[in-house]
């Protein structure tokens, strides 16, 4: 799960982690007065999407009057922004932050994220901030320092004084850039964060560290425990049919082919998306329909599936193992009379019972069902059927 | 042979008697594992499945012998029951559970490999050695006794590709299912060298997906060090960047861990890479005939 950047500073601020001043707001009228209220000359709008490159996108803006700020906020609010992040269809600007200036000397990059090979969190710093991390990492690698914090020591000041040297910060400042990083690295633990990201951190005229921007991502496993973080989710950043998959305990993605696929186990799931573009088709989803398959879940599944216009056949590919495939078999002709599938279903079970299944299927006498042998047998048949043959 | 597990393992399960610990069990037990006893606390001193019930791990491991652990308990309490059972000398942990938070798993494996318990998972469908052991929640029956071990992230693709290789005629030593989270137990390259040990196994099949790097570490230690054939699948291949597919830990992030550059550092340590899973089998059958 992501939240937003006013969110993160939220967060940030509860643990002293300093940042600028600032106010969300959903109209430019609100806008005019969280700038009144920061006070100042100089205010930043920014966009509140879950995407980074909002700035090149056109969705950060100066202003250096409050009306200024007002046409800012009317421009930004409501546009549909697109960032190399939020793919062509962009997403649309529902509210913005209200920021304070600040004196900026100069941007660095700080972030932190688990390293999964080392199996403990990471943090890593540049003097390459304000651009994308992944292109320093690939033109740059040497301007990256990452030091990993064994989560049995937490953090210490030799992590931070690694980091601050590496950076090539004067030692006036080493102090301050530790405590900084020292608070971030509890924002991160306390909150079974996934990663954070401040891009920029900057440095300003009077020697503070501020998080500019700030970008954050939790554990999904983790968030029973989270009040707070839970309380963050915007729904409305998030696909509606993956957050109703979900309500389910359906695991759905949308994808861009036009075949559909329900499957038992993410593994298969995925393996079933390879297998058709295998065969020479595109696969329309990831649909994970978890171990029991049952006519309930398989009928919601349909449900999902056939909201996307593109799909011109469906794939059931489950591998029966503790639950038996004539059970499954049941459940698919009866998911049939609850949701009515107007496309052809071309459905593989094996494992345990598969040839009842399979006569259950072809006496059932539903013309659009047609059963296959085995994973690659489904594959082409579902290809073929999408491509009208 | 086999590896880590056969007739004569002594297990015990985590979350006993539970809902999922009795249902797993039960088939555990019918399949011919030597489950000794279970673990839930409060209930020590009852009887459930005609086994014992203690409430500490140190108690069963003291009165059974049990070297293995089987989790069964919900997530939250996942961290808990790994660190017990690392605390009370279990040298293997199998741990099935869905949904532990990556933060306690990373506290708990520390801690396992500090008390030298290996473990399996979380979020897997266990470890079986056909015909003789099973720890986990796959289906038994797929698995017919033969020469082909293997080594899998997902579990469903571990009966698809075990179902295959007995289509074509051969059969498993053991099979691994490794799980598909962030941070988990036992890896390829810890399982790899056992199967290269086992004289019954002859070829390996090894089953990836997107997100980490432990296929290409995998890589790097089959081109040095692994001399039987191994056949390898990466899942994911079609799977969009930045988007999570199902397995928490299967994520392509930025550009790396793709299935791409893992197919590739596969081809390049000698691996058979299959692009389709539906040529598992036949891929295992051409291996194995050469030998």
């Amino acid at each position: 799960m992501n939240i937003h950047e006013y969110q993160a500073k939220e967060l940030f601020k509860k643990y002293n982690v300093p940042t600028v001043r600032g106010h969300i707001v959903f109209t430019p009228d609100e806008a005019v007065k969280a700038a009144q209220e920061l006070g100042g000359s100089i205010w930043v709008v920014k966009a509140q999407i879950h995407a980074g490159g909002r700035g090149l996108g056109g969705g950060v803006k100066l202003a250096r009057s409050t009306s200024e700020v007002r046409a800012l906020a009317a421009e930004i609010l409501g546009m549909t922004l697109v960032t190399h992040q939020t793919g062509p269809e962009g997403k649309l600007v529902q509210k913005v932050y209200i920021e304070e200036g600040a004196d900026i000397k100069k941007e660095y990059y700080l972030g932190l994220l688990l390293d999964r090979a080392l199996e403990m969190p990471i943090m890593m710093a540049s003097t390459e901030g304000g651009m994308a991390i992944e292109d320093v990492a690939h033109n740059t690698p040497e301007k990256i320092i990452k030091v990993a914090i064994d989560p049995l020591t937490g953090f210490q000041p030799f992590h931070g004084r690694k980091l601050a040297f590496g950076l090539g910060l004067p030692v006036e400042e080493i102090n301050t850039f530790i405590k900084f990083a020292s608070a971030l690295y509890k924002v991160y633990m306390d909150h079974d964060a996934e990663m954070i990201e401040i891009n920029p951190l900057v440095k300003t005229g009077d020697g503070k560290f501020l998080a500019l921007d700030a970008k954050m991502g939790f554990d999904n496993n983790a968030l029973y425990r989270q009040d707070q973080v839970r309380e963050m989710r915007d729904l409305s950043e998030e696909e509606p049919t993956e957050i109703e998959a979900d309500k389910y305990g359906l695991s759905y993605i949308k994808l861009d082919g036009n075949v559909g696929c329900m499957v038992n186990g993410a593994g298969l799931a995925m393996g079933t998306m390879d297998t058709i573009n295998y065969e020479g088709g595109k696969p329309a989803n990831f649909l994970d329909v978890g171990g029991s398959a049952s006519a309930e879940t398989v009928a919601k599944g349909f449900d999902i599936i056939l909201k996307d216009p593109n799909v011109k056949v469906i794939f059931v590919n489950i591998f029966g193992g503790i639950v038996r495939c004539d059970r499954v078999a049941n459940g698919i002709i009866e998911a049939t009379k609850i949701t009515n599938v107007n496309v052809p279903i071309i459905v593989r079970l094996d494992g345990t019972n598969a040839i009842e299944a399979a006569d259950i299927l072809n006496n059932a006498g539903i013309a659009n069902i047609v059963a296959a042998t085995d994973l690659a047998d489904g594959a082409r048949k579902a290809v073929a059927a999408a491509k009208g043959e | 042979m086999s590896i880590l597990v056969n007739k004569d393992t002594k297990v015990i399960v985590q979350g006993f008697t539970g809902k999922e610990g009795t249902f797993h069990a039960e088939q555990c037990m019918a399949y011919g594992t030597k489950i000794v006893g279970g673990v839930t606390p409060g209930k020590g001193g009852q009887e459930h499945l005609g086994q014992p019930v203690f409430n500490t791990v140190s108690e069963a491991v003291a009165a059974t012998g049990a070297t293995v652990s089987m989790i069964f308990v919900p997530p939250a309490f996942v961290s808990d029951a790994v660190m017990e059972a690392a605390d009370a000398g279990i040298t293997l942990a199998v741990i099935i559970t869905e949904g532990a938070p990556v933060k306690d798993m990373m506290f708990a494996k520390a801690y396992a490999v500090k008390k030298d318990m290996m473990t399996i998972g979380p979020n897997c469908p266990g470890i079986i050695t056909a015909d003789e052991c099973k720890i986990g929640i796959m289906p038994g029956f797929i698995f017919k006794k033969g020469n082909v071990g293997l080594i899998s992230k997902s579990g469903t693709l571990t009966y698809e590709s075990a179902n295959q290789v007995v289509k074509e005629g051969y059969g498993i030593t053991t099979a691994v299912g490794i799980g598909g989270d962030p941070i988990i137990g036992l890896s390829y390259k810890q399982l790899l060298p056992m199967f290269e040990a086992d004289p019954e196994t002859h070829a390996i099949v090894m089953i990836g997906e997107i997100g980490g790097d432990l296929e290409i570490q995998a890589a790097a230690y089959i081109k040095e060090h692994i001399t039987k054939p191994v056949v390898a699948f990466i899942a994911g291949q079609t799977a969009p960047a930045g988007k999570r597919m199902g397995h928490a830990g299967a994520i392509i992030s930025g550009s790396a861990g793709t299935a791409q550059e893992k197919m590739a550092a596969l081809e390049a340590a000698g691996v058979t890479v299959v692009v389709s899973p539906a040529d598992i089998g036949k891929a295992i059958a051409k291996v194995m005939a050469a030998l």
